[in-house]
């Protein structure tokens, strides 16, 4: 038997504006820019919703009903959500839609699709927290299995998850981790009791995210009958077929004109034709089949890149400054109680903002592997920057109208070259 | 593979980008085996022992054709087509005559005579200065000729005030050219735009930074105390010197802990000076005047951050001079440079909120310093001057083939 498992990650970030050192104290608006950039958070999302969200949901939904087998899930950042209430209620609709069906699982995340848990450990709880009620407000569920930022993951947040009550957490199957190891089979993290790891197959799930419309891959074109045959050749050698990935691969990553809406069309119809085969979400996955083995991961991976670790987001210099700083401001920001500053402050925490100040492939001139809505790593530094200061300017404000002293608190927060020992946390202060 | 070259100068005998983009070609060819025979104007006591040179006034018959010994006159008026321009006084050799035009027009004689004597397969020609001269070439050898645009005169005048007859040369070089390089995208894209010249005959070859001869210098005294923001270049309309300035102003406001150094001269020089006084920024800049050689170097190293605000720039070496320097740079979007720098940061030149914004940063966030400082200057030991001579080369090979 063999299980496939789709989970598709949908977020889009609230990038921030081009914010010059004039903006600093007078201008509070971070996010809206209704240039004709891609730093126009409507704008992209209209885009997106135009190429992927709408024509997939369309598709999905349709599938669903025709084939009473079939199975998806997904994970939502509350970010998004937020912007689809806002900005495309008719897309929320559809997503509604599918998870109507009884058959569309919903995963937990942080609300922000923050890096938190590398930072505080009070702000990574209180933000799974918040994305929980946002999951129940909107689709009325409780996610069951949990899924980290960018699949980041190490024993101790298996641990945590586990602690919080999540059956299920999911991980990027790193070959450097599994070794001779299959990530077709559910692990147990390192010291956990019942908590199950669902791995991502990237080889397959790469060759539908990244190498489907690439016509010097051998394979070109991939047909759905094709992928089918390798799906069936797991048979005995594995129990479930991880297919995760970005949602945007459809539509957006991968263009209409590449047949990938095509392709998922077919997809369901020819992965049953095997009587073997069925489809699972996530905790149907945790709740049947027992664990094959122990994954020990001290350090930290991720699903990003060639190297599956932090490098993409805490790769260099400017990253580090800009997120040591951000974190830096959360005990100061918190004791203001100021609802609309923390929420600025914490939508400051998306993981795209760092991602953006990467450097690694820039110089290769690789701008199709390097998407970034700004002209550099440099410039998306400057306004992040820059709306730090004036976060920080307008923090201080509201605590020297409190009268409130945040002097005598001992912040325990952030210290460089601790993201593997001991991080603190904001709510010690409370 | 044997190339007649028509050069204008050649360091360092040179008063900017121009004599030192020959240069590094001309080594670059010589490792990719390719034999150039160098052309100037008038004999200079050179020491370069890859090319082989000849000077046009020690040409048989035509030697001292104009017996002139002024210098540079012309460069001044009808062409600033280089990065420095010589000071009023500098001792130089007497390169070419009172009158450019008359220089222009004795060097197109002896490119004639000079095609006649020499070995080649290919003519290829640096600037309006030369073509005419490698047009004479061309007619008398019948072989093919490349003209290598590395500035038009719509980049010196900023469009205004064109010389009819500096345009008329230029136009004339690019329509007899077999094959035209531009020194970027933004060059190809003038040429097209004002000489009406289809985009299939020119090629972009970038230009590159030489790292032969060269050993960084001592840190100046000025930069332990205080943060220095450079302009380096002539300071003419082309380079922008005005909204360096303005954003100076603007910074000042923000960041007061800082010095302005603006080194060249040009006829905006007294303008500038004035203005800065004006605008109550006089202690807060130091004006230079023209460097060279060693000078130029001490510059780079005393800056936090090199400005090239400039308003129309073909390439723009001078960013990748203070990078060798392992200084970050701004540069405006308006220049061949831009577009293959990645690790520095950019501007529209007319955008003074968005260099001093960016000025600002870089002096205020250490971390954004020395990443720009780290990853830039890695990134041009990348950009020698082997590549750019492996594409003339391919250029040439491809114009040889399509003639047999």
């Amino acid at each position: 038997m063999v299980s496939v498992c789709f989970y598709f990650q949908v977020h889009q970030p609230l990038r921030v504006r081009k914010y010059s050192i004039f903006d600093i104290g007078k201008n509070n608006n971070y996010f809206s820019d209704n240039s004709e950039t891609s730093l126009n958070n409507v704008k992209v999302l209209r885009k997106v919703s135009e190429k992927c969200y709408i024509p997939m949901n369309a598709l999905l939904l349709e599938l669903l009903e025709k084939h009473p087998e079939f199975k998806v899930s997904f994970s939502f950042s509350g970010v998004y959500l937020e912007q689809l209430e806002k900005h495309a209620p008719e897309v929320l609709l559809s997503f509604k839609k599918l998870v109507d069906t009884g058959r569309v699982e919903i995963l937990g995340e942080t609300y922000y699709h923050s890096l938190s848990f590398l930072f505080s450990k009070g702000e990574f709880f209180e933000q799974v927290k918040k994305h929980e009620e946002l999951i129940q407000r909107i689709f009325g569920k409780t996610p069951r299995v949990f899924r980290n930022t960018e699949l980041i993951y190490n024993n101790e947040l298996a641990k945590n998850i586990e602690g919080m009550g999540y059956i299920g957490i999911i991980a990027e199957g790193a070959p450097f981790i599994l070794g001779w190891r299959s990530p077709n089979y559910i692990y147990s993290p390192v010291n956990t009791q019942r908590i199950k790891l669902i791995l991502k197959n990237y080889k397959m799930s790469d060759d539908i995210a990244f190498r489907f419309s690439e016509r010097n891959w051998a394979e070109w074109p991939l047909t759905a009958s094709k992928y089918a045959q390798w799906i069936n050749s797991v048979n005995g050698g594995g129990e479930m077929v991880n297919l995760f990935m970005d949602y945007e691969t459809f539509g957006e990553h991968q263009w209409e004109s590449t047949g990938i809406f095509d392709f998922m069309r077919q997809f369901p119809e020819e992965i049953l034709k095997n009587p073997d085969n069925n489809f699972k979400t996530p905790s149907e996955l945790a709740e049947s089949y027992p664990s094959r083995g122990v994954f020990d991961s001290p350090g930290f991976i991720s699903w990003a890149d060639i190297e599956r670790d932090l490098s993409a987001w805490l790769g260099n210099e400017i990253q580090n400054a800009a997120i040591k700083k951000v974190y830096s401001l959360g005990f100061k920001i918190l004791k203001t109680q100021n609802s609309e500053l923390i929420d600025k402050w914490r939508k400051l925490q998306t993981s795209d903002h760092f991602y953006y100040m990467c450097t690694k492939w820039f110089s290769d001139g690789d701008v199709h592997k390097y998407f970034n809505p700004y002209q550099s790593p440099y410039d998306a530094f400057i306004s992040y920057m820059n709306v730090l200061q004036d976060l920080e300017l307008r923090t201080d404000e509201i605590l020297n109208e409190k009268k409130l002293s945040v002097g005598k608190f001992k912040s325990n927060i952030y210290k460089e070259n601790s993201l593997t020992n001991k991080r603190g946390d904001f709510n010690g202060g409370n | 593979m044997k190339i007649l070259m028509f050069g204008w100068e050649f360091p360092p005998f040179n008063s900017g980008g121009l004599g030192t983009a020959c240069m590094g070609l001309t080594r670059g060819l010589k490792n990719a085996n390719v034999e150039v025979t160098f052309v100037l104007p008038r004999k200079v006591d050179l020491d370069v022992d890859f090319l082989k040179f000849v000077y046009g006034d020690e040409f048989s018959g035509i030697k001292n054709y104009y017996a002139v010994n002024s210098l540079l006159q012309g460069y001044s008026t009808s062409e600033n087509y280089n990065d420095r321009v010589f000071s009023e006084g500098e001792k130089m050799p007497a390169l070419y005559g009172k009158d450019l035009f008359e220089e222009v027009e004795r060097y197109a004689l002896i490119g004639g005579e000079i095609a006649k004597n020499e070995d080649f397969n290919l003519i290829h020609a640096h600037d309006w200065l030369t073509y005419k001269a490698a047009i004479n070439a061309k007619k008398i050898s019948g072989k093919h000729l490349v003209i290598h645009v590395h500035a038009t005169e719509f980049d010196r005048t900023g469009g205004n005030n064109i010389n009819q007859e500096v345009y008329e040369i230029e136009k004339k070089g690019m329509e007899e050219a077999n094959s035209i390089i531009a020194v970027s995208n933004f060059t190809k894209q003038k040429i097209i735009e004002n000489y009406g010249i289809s985009p299939e005959k020119i090629k972009v070859v970038h230009n590159a930074v030489d790292f032969e001869d060269y050993a960084l210098g001592e840190v100046h005294k000025l930069k332990k105390t205080k943060k220095v923001v450079l302009f380096l270049g002539r300071l003419t309309l082309q380079k922008g010197p005005d909204y360096f300035i303005y954003a100076a102003k603007k910074v000042s406001e923000h960041y007061p802990d800082v010095v302005f150094v603006v080194s060249g001269s040009g006829d905006m020089e007294k303008a500038i000076i004035k203005k800065v006084a004006e605008m109550g920024l006089a202690d807060k800049f130091i004006f230079t005047g023209f460097l060279r050689g060693k000078d130029i170097n001490e510059a780079y190293r005393m800056a936090d951050l090199y400005v090239m605000p400039s308003v129309s720039e073909p390439f723009g070496i001078t960013p990748l001079e203070a990078l060798r320097c392992e200084t970050p740079v701004l540069i405006s979007n308006q220049s061949g440079v831009s577009e293959i720098l990645n690790h520095c940061l950019k501007a529209d030149f007319w955008d003074v909120d968005e260099f001093a914004n960016k000025i600002v940063s870089v002096l205020k966030y250490n971390e954004l310093y020395r990443c720009l400082r780290e990853n830039g200057s890695k990134e041009i030991k990348n950009l020698n001057w082997n590549e750019p001579a492996k594409r003339c080369a391919e250029i040439y090979e491809e114009l040889l083939r399509g003639k047999k």
